[in-house]
């Protein structure tokens, strides 16, 4: 296809022609960075969690009367829970996965260190790898007998006294890499407090913190040997098969009740809507993204498809006289289909500087990562395939010009 | 002439109705996408307390050892004050009113025999919070000063949770048992929760909270009631008690009327602050008191989350690539009537004449567009109401925004028609006439 008629017509049209190229310019910006953002949200609801999702359930209540003992209390009704039908095992733990609600604890390699190393999730309950289904990679799960009741480790810690220290504790491979890269990190101590040092027995493959914010530290997280007795704040967890959990649900909250009538039960769900319910914002604000891209898409091609009507009406007799001079059908579509594709590819090259300037103010802005290389092919894409799309109608209109139309004077 | 312009234009937009019918669309896409997030953010930043928000101010001091250093995602301790802090300012009664408070949530047992108890949200303050927020009274009324001082077991109860619990009975004069205590209910509101809930500690859920009861902060103490919000403490082996002096909690909230009282209320944080300093309390500079006001303190707490900035920007973005979009196409639709225009200009119409007729043109076509807008724009909103977020419930269109999306919507095309217009009425009539 010879490009110098099509340019030397464009060069009559400057305006319209700049306005054009803006207009998918400005809309492969939006889109190179907006599909950007798309793929970042729906990373972060792909947010690993370590645990066995679909088998858990939670239930949390909080009693009206303080018990006496709370920690015999938890036990109580821990062998209660294990008692209903279709429960693989039960744990009480202070938080779960994407609860929202978290525990965490400055972690340091010596005791003197004047600022923490990091922050990490502390996860306290007993039969948590189980219960939750982690994967132990190395060492060893804790013992029954390791675990210590919260009031005596507060106590301890108030005292400033060291015995009972240094307590055993499982940390998540991540954490494990981040304190102490290349090493085993098996029998490796850490500090929660001065004198509250901790030895690392055991790594599970992945834990994700309750208040998973950040990617690069959501994995961070311990697994601490203490009981916290039954209070509002604690929940129990219950393992069972996906097909039984509503029922698991319904016969754990009535032997709860049945235990101790006065409680009242706050919270009874399966974990699939812990996550859902800590992610909807990431899905809304995907679902807004997707929509504003698909409108702009639809936008840009109206404004094609007018434009090219345009072309076309103002065209007639120059496409009859093509015509009676011989050029076939096919070169006319041919020759506005070039047209467009060579107008959207300016308008990408602009676009692409677009994009990338757009890219910078958004990090500087959102704390977002740099715009990938992947992303501006899709865009160019993207525009491409909408442009032949919104051109296609009036291109076989104006091939549908008779050679005729030639020979007439208006 | 007006209504022959209206005529010309009318009949020129029937004759090329799919170029009409896509400018129309063009506008009203760009329009209602942009209206849709622009209401979200203009519920969200709304002033909770229309009227008086003007007189609203918050102190805030910092009493942090000079060492103290913040973690990063933890909240700031100077958020909130302390116990003794408080106290010593309400005593000093520097402002028109003042009030300390904070949130609490307490299990309450009704004594209906067919109601099971429940926890409950509401405030723990002191005597002025009715009269320094305007709190409205079905029944009733708020403590005194006295009642604080004394701690009296007195209670104010919402609207909402009178009616749970006694009916349409009258509930002044009961007693409710609250948190295990009795508590006489000496005052009913009516249905009042600002939104956002500023004078929340910010770590509450700001959107969709409201306060069901009110009961005296003095008794929250003595009782040493549950609290909900950031509590901070900084002193290592403090009891972090809550009369702590190391340890912020509470929300202080003052009425100032004329900037010569917040120039003198400003200063009185200063003396107070050096004051402190003096006596060994405080280490940092007495000039780190500050004192917000309320709309101040809204942008401070950045009360506006992130994605609904974002979705600002795409929005404005967005209604850019529109007014593009109409632009191009209103210049390839005037300038295609470049024999029509030289026809009416050698017949002897002004050039303003045909001004005024494209504009026109562009004005219908930015009315229809805009009324696409506001369909496209509440079909936008309602779709935003069906997400969980706190903030989703609050996205209505009030007329304000209503008649901006219209205004905007004629302005968006009659800007865009100005250069077509420009151009098309500049071309040559002779020149035209010849070529055609």
């Amino acid at each position: 296809m010879e490009l110098r008629p099509i340019l030397a017509t464009l060069r009559r049209h400057k305006v319209i022609l700049w306005l054009l190229m803006l207009e998918i310019a400005l809309s492969c910006a939006i889109i190179c960075n907006g599909v950007f953002l798309i793929v970042q949200r729906l990373q972060h609801m792909d947010m690993p969690s370590g645990i066995a999702e679909r088998e858990l359930v939670q239930i949390q209540q909080a009693p009206i009367e303080p018990p006496a003992d709370r920690f015999a209390r938890a036990q109580e009704d821990l062998a209660t829970l294990r008692q209903i039908p279709g429960v693989q095992a039960v744990a009480m733990s202070n938080q779960v996965p994407f609860g929202g609600a978290s525990s965490n604890g400055n972690v340091m390699l010596s005791p003197t260190q004047p600022h923490p190393t990091l922050n990490a999730a502390e996860y306290f309950g007993e039969n948590l790898v189980q219960t939750m289904g982690l994967q132990l990679v190395a060492g060893r799960p804790l013992r029954p007998d390791e675990y210590v009741n919260a009031d005596v480790v507060i106590k301890a810690l108030a005292d400033g006294n060291d015995k009972g220290f240094p307590m055993p504790m499982l940390v998540s491979q991540a954490l494990a890499t981040r304190l102490w890269p290349q090493q085993n990190p098996l029998g490796k101590l850490l500090w929660l407090a001065p004198t509250a040092s901790f030895r690392v027995v055991g790594v599970v493959a992945t834990l994700a913190r309750a208040n998973a914010y950040n990617i690069a530290t959501a994995q961070y997280s311990m697994i601490i040997p203490v009981h916290m007795g039954a209070d509002k704040d604690q929940s129990y967890l219950l393992r069972t098969r996906p097909a039984d959990r509503q029922q698991v649900i319904a016969a754990a909250v009535a032997a709860l009740k049945h235990a101790d009538p006065t409680r009242v039960i706050t919270h009874m769900r399966a974990y699939d809507e812990i996550r859902s319910d800590y992610f909807k914002d990431d899905r809304a604000m995907a679902g807004i993204l997707v929509s504003v891209i698909v409108a702009l898409l639809l936008v840009t091609g109206l404004g094609i498809v007018g434009l090219a009507s345009f072309w076309v009406s103002q065209r007639r007799k120059q496409i009859g006289i093509r015509r009676a001079l011989g050029a076939t059908r096919t070169d006319i579509l041919h020759y506005f289909q070039t047209e467009n594709f060579l107008i959207v590819t300016l308008g990408i090259v602009i676009g692409m500087v677009l994009a990338y300037g757009l890219s910078l103010w958004l990090m500087l802005h959102y704390e977002l990562p740099h715009l990938p290389g992947i992303y501006f092919p899709v865009g160019a894409l993207a525009l491409w395939a909408i442009g032949q799309l919104a051109v296609l109608g009036p291109a076989l209109r104006a091939a549908a010009v008779p050679p005729v139309v030639a020979t007439r004077s208006v | 002439m007006f209504g022959y312009y209206l005529n010309l234009a009318l009949h020129s937009l029937k004759r090329t109705p799919i170029l009409t019918g896509l400018m129309v669309l063009a506008i009203g896409l760009g329009i209602g996408a942009s209206m849709t997030m622009l209401t979200v953010l203009h519920v969200m930043t709304d002033d909770p307390m229309p009227g008086r928000s003007a007189q609203l101010y918050t102190p805030h001091l910092d009493p942090l050892p000079l060492d103290h250093k913040r973690r990063g995602d933890s909240p700031d301790p100077t958020d909130d004050m302390t116990w003794p802090d408080a106290m010593a300012l309400l005593k000093a009664h520097r402002a028109v009113r003042q009030a300390a408070m904070s949130g609490g949530s307490l299990l309450l047992r009704p004594a209906r025999a067919d109601l099971r108890p429940f926890y409950v949200a509401g405030r723990y303050a002191t005597a002025d919070f009715f009269a320094l927020f305007g709190v409205p009274f079905e029944r009733g009324s708020g403590w005194s000063a006295a009642d604080d001082a004394a701690s009296a077991h007195v209670v104010v109860l919402s609207e909402i949770l009178a009616r749970k619990l006694f009916g349409t009975g009258t509930a002044v004069g009961q007693t409710v048992h609250l948190g295990e205590h009795d508590f006489r209910v000496i005052g009913v509101t009516a249905d009042w929760a600002p939104k956002p809930l500023f004078y929340a500690d910010q770590t509450g859920t700001q959107y969709s909270d409201a306060d069901l009861f009110f009961l005296p902060l003095s008794v929250a103490v003595d009782e040493k009631f549950q609290v909900n919000g950031n509590q901070s403490g900084w002193v290592k082996g403090d009891d972090n008690s809550l009369t702590s002096a190391n340890m912020s909690w509470l929300q202080f909230w003052v009425q100032l009327d004329t900037p010569a009282q917040v120039a003198a209320y400003r200063q009185y944080l200063i003396d107070y602050s050096a004051q402190q300093k003096a006596l060994g309390r405080f280490q940092r500079p007495p000039t780190n008191a500050k004192l917000y006001n309320l709309m101040g303190w809204l942008a401070h707490e950045n009360l506006v989350p992130n994605d609904v900035d974002l979705q600002l920007w795409l929005a404005l973005g967005f209604l850019f690539v529109c007014m593009v979009n109409i632009v191009a196409l209103l210049l390839a639709k005037f300038l295609r009537r470049g024999g029509e225009i030289s026809v009416r200009r050698a017949l002897g119409a002004r050039r303003r004449d045909i001004f005024v007729q494209l504009g026109i043109e562009s004005a219908l076509i930015g009315v229809a567009g805009g009324v696409l807008g506001v369909a496209i724009a509440q079909l936008g909103l309602w779709s935003i109401r069906q997400r969980p977020d706190d903030y989703a419930k609050l996205a209505q269109m009030d007329v304000s925004m209503l008649l901006g999306t219209l205004a905007l919507a004629v302005l968006a095309s009659v800007l865009a028609g100005l250069l077509p217009a420009w151009r098309a009425c500049h071309v040559p009539p002779a020149l035209q006439l010849k070529g055609g």
